[in-house]
């Protein structure tokens, strides 16, 4: 005897539920009959009506279990039509991260390290930026972990990439309708705020584990959300008076975008691109739990395998390079501002 | 200075309704209701209402108004920064609302030229750059067109500031920037949006001045802008005065001081100096006969301050007013003073609408 019987009784529907009144239809009705009890149970205990509890009363409803399995078979069955499209679409994601993984390691430290010191004084300006990344970079090859340290950074450097070459036109394209913002708005929230393993579920079934794209996607999908944000907003705060200028004498939409708005919105937008930077560098620890190397791998190990002193020191040097990607972005970011006075 | 030459821009019939539905709103303000009805009754806002101005060649025509009462609005229509929601504006005997995109483009990058309240300058450009924005749009390179955009920069008394960035320099030299960025255009048309309102006092004046030595050099279509009634009598060869969106007097600034047709206007004209603003041609007597006994000659454009400083205060005196020499007319001082105050009982509350038209 199950809670719901009444339900389907009362609305003459027992015919179609397909079995007789009072079958035998669960474990809890069973053990009910064999202790003798009827199964009356009281108003404090009545459950929901969910599935799997009006399915104990009519066999026809199905159980919740068979609503994710369908889900599974119905993702399983577009699966390989989704693949066709997909897959050569990102393949140019795993190439470029397999390239990236190889340069970063093949080349070796006395001219990696330089290299990068270079970046850091192109893009910042500062002795100090530059010494703080080559004592970071020296700490974490003096304890053995600077191939990892590479293949990190070469999937952030990769990742980025990719979300402001995407992000910023779609931010772009919604500052200049509020349709596409209307769209996009809960795209966005939906993207920075669904749990980031949560990605991987769908991502794992669409591609093999041993794809470099697999967590080039998730780490994509994650990571560029603030940068599409702070180039829309960037381009929506450009002072009025400044655009209505710019229309009064003339200039066309293209030259009002790159002469006018994208340059005045330079500053949201390279905050923007420091987020998207910070995130990625999350979401690549993450993504070692589908294979992504780097220092995500240390973590996993330190967790998987309870060496404490292997997790904490990974951990340290993600803090580390997450500080030496924040400042140098922000230096750059400071750059723009001075010289963009105003 | 009357205007007998041809207009450059002719106003016809321009309506602007603001909101969902202009066109059903634009019947009920043709059937007469009011702005604030109007706002009640449908959510909508009348902007412009039946607009039609005839803007002198090579004059500055001065639109005045209060807060609110559609100014920047009508400025916008002569550039198509706003659509009218009916009307015409002819330019050059060309109607802009039927100009196509690129037509318009080019209007503005040739024809005609703003300046702004706020300046609005392009932050990221030098000064020298945006006194060039003119040209750049059009493509000249920074070479090509520095020559001139230096020349402007100079004229209005930037020598030597072309590298600055606009927010290195005060609000005063911003906005010589402005109207250094108006002249490199080469326009005949220059629009002034409020352009010296927030300036401080002092500077203000170097502005009117500035715009008046620039004007009778080049002699550009000016639309200027103001609720200053002070700055529209100093610059005004035009006036047109605006209330709720509607022209309510326009003329010669002179005629409308000394003839106000409506207590919104004798209100404006109640507060200022008389005697500095109107001129001996305004009030004299015209006659070219014997003018009799007189106590000198005054010139037909000295204002009435100098007359009174010329016969310290003696109000028997008559004075003989000429034109380059040659007799016009003749002044009596009683008329002077009487010309001083104010005419049509504006000293009650010219505000209250029962009054209207009762000077008329
Ligand atoms: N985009 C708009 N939407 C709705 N109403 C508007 C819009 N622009 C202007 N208005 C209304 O039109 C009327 C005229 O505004 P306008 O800006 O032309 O006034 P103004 O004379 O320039 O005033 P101010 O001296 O404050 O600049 C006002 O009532 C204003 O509220
Ligand atoms: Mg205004």
């Amino acid at each position: 005897m199950a809670t719901y019987d009444f339900l389907f009784d009362s609305l003459g529907l027992r015919g179609w539920c397909g079995d007789d009144q009072g079958g035998l239809s669960s474990m809890a009705d069973l053990l009910g009959e064999t202790s003798g009890q009827d199964a009356d149970i009281s108003a404090w205990d009545t459950p929901f009506p969910s599935l799997d509890a009006l399915h104990d009363a009519c066999s026809a409803i199905p159980q919740s279990r068979a609503l994710t399995l369908g889900l599974e078979r119905g993702f399983l069955d577009i699966k390989d039509s989704l693949k066709v499209v997909v897959d050569p679409l990102t393949q140019p994601l795993s190439w470029a991260l397999n390239d990236a993984l190889w340069v970063m390691q093949a080349v070796p430290w006395w001219i990696m390290i330089p290299v990068l010191m270079l970046i850091a004084w192109v893009v910042g300006r500062s002795i100090k930026l530059v010494g703080l990344v080559a004592a970071v970079f020296c700490l974490l090859a003096f304890v053995d972990y600077y191939d990892y340290t590479m293949q990190t950074l070469a999937i952030i450097f990769v990742c980025a990439f990719i979300c402001v070459l995407f992000g910023v036109p779609i931010g772009i394209a919604m500052s200049r309708s509020d349709r596409v913002q209307r769209t996009m708005i809960p795209i966005l929230d939906m993207l920075q705020t669904l749990p980031p393993f949560v990605y991987l579920i769908p991502l794992i079934f669409l591609f093999s584990v041993t794809e470099p794209k697999l967590y080039g996607i998730a780490i994509i999908l994650y990571a560029i959300v603030p940068v599409v944000r702070l180039t829309d907003l960037g381009i929506r705060l450009v002072d009025k008076d400044v655009i209505e200028a710019a229309d009064a004498y003339g200039m066309t939409k293209r030259q009002k975008l790159f002469g006018v708005q994208i340059p005045l919105a330079l500053p949201n937008i390279m905050a923007g691109v420091n987020q998207t930077i910070m995130m990625s560098l999350a979401m690549v620890v993450i993504a070692s739990l589908v294979s992504a190397p780097g220092l995500g791998v240390l973590v996993l190990r330190g967790i998987r395998n309870l060496e404490l002193g292997v997790g904490l020191l990974s951990g340290l040097g993600i803090v580390l390079l997450a500080v030496i990607l924040d400042r140098v972005t922000k230096a750059a970011l400071e750059r723009i501002n001075s010289q963009q006075p105003g | 200075m009357s205007i007998d030459n041809n207009p450059k821009i002719s106003v016809r019939n321009l309506y602007k309704i603001f909101g969902d539905n202009p066109q059903a709103a634009l019947e009920r303000v043709k059937e007469g209701i009011s702005k604030a009805d109007l706002l009640t009754e449908t959510n909508h806002v009348l902007g412009l209402n039946d607009i039609n101005v005839d803007m002198p060649t090579g004059k500055t025509t001065v639109i005045m108004g209060l807060s609110g009462s559609g100014k920047s609005t009508l400025i916008r229509h002569l550039n198509r920064l706003i659509e009218p929601t009916a009307g015409e504006v002819w330019i050059d005997d060309e109607n802009i609302l039927e100009y196509n995109e690129k037509q318009l483009r080019s209007l503005r990058q040739h024809r005609m030229s703003m300046v702004f309240q706020k300046f609005a300058l392009l932050p990221h450009r030098t000064v020298l750059e945006n006194a060039g924005l003119a040209p750049s749009i059009s493509g000249e390179s920074r070479k090509q067109y520095k020559d001139e955009a230096t020349k402007w920069l100079d004229r209005v008394g930037l020598e030597g500031q072309g590298n600055q960035y606009p927010v290195q320099l005060s609000g005063g030299m911003q906005q010589r920037v402005g109207i250094a960025r108006a002249l490199t255009s080469n326009s005949d048309i220059m629009l002034m949006d409020e352009a010296f309102s927030a300036l401080d006092p002092l500077i203000r004046t170097d502005m009117q001045n500035l715009l008046i030595d620039l004007q009778n050099e080049l002699q550009k279509t000016v639309i200027f802008i103001t609720h200053d009634l002070d700055e529209a009598l100093k610059l005004a060869d035009h006036l047109v005065m605006l209330k709720d969106g509607c022209v309510v007097q326009q003329g010669e600034p002179q005629e409308i001081l000394l003839r106000p047709n409506d207590p919104y206007i004798e209100d404006f004209v109640a507060d200022i100096n008389r005697a500095r603003v109107l001129r001996v041609r305004s009030v004299m007597e015209k006659t070219v006969g014997a003018p009799g006994n007189v106590a000198g000659d005054v010139d037909h454009e000295d204002t009435l301050e100098t007359v009174i400083a010329l016969s310290e205060g003696d109000t028997t005196k008559r004075y003989r007013v000429t034109r380059d020499g040659v007799q016009v007319g003749v002044l009596d001082m009683r008329t002077l003073v009487r010309a001083l105050v104010p005419q049509g009982g504006s000293s009650e509350d010219p505000r209250l609408p029962e009054l209207a038209g009762s000077d008329a």
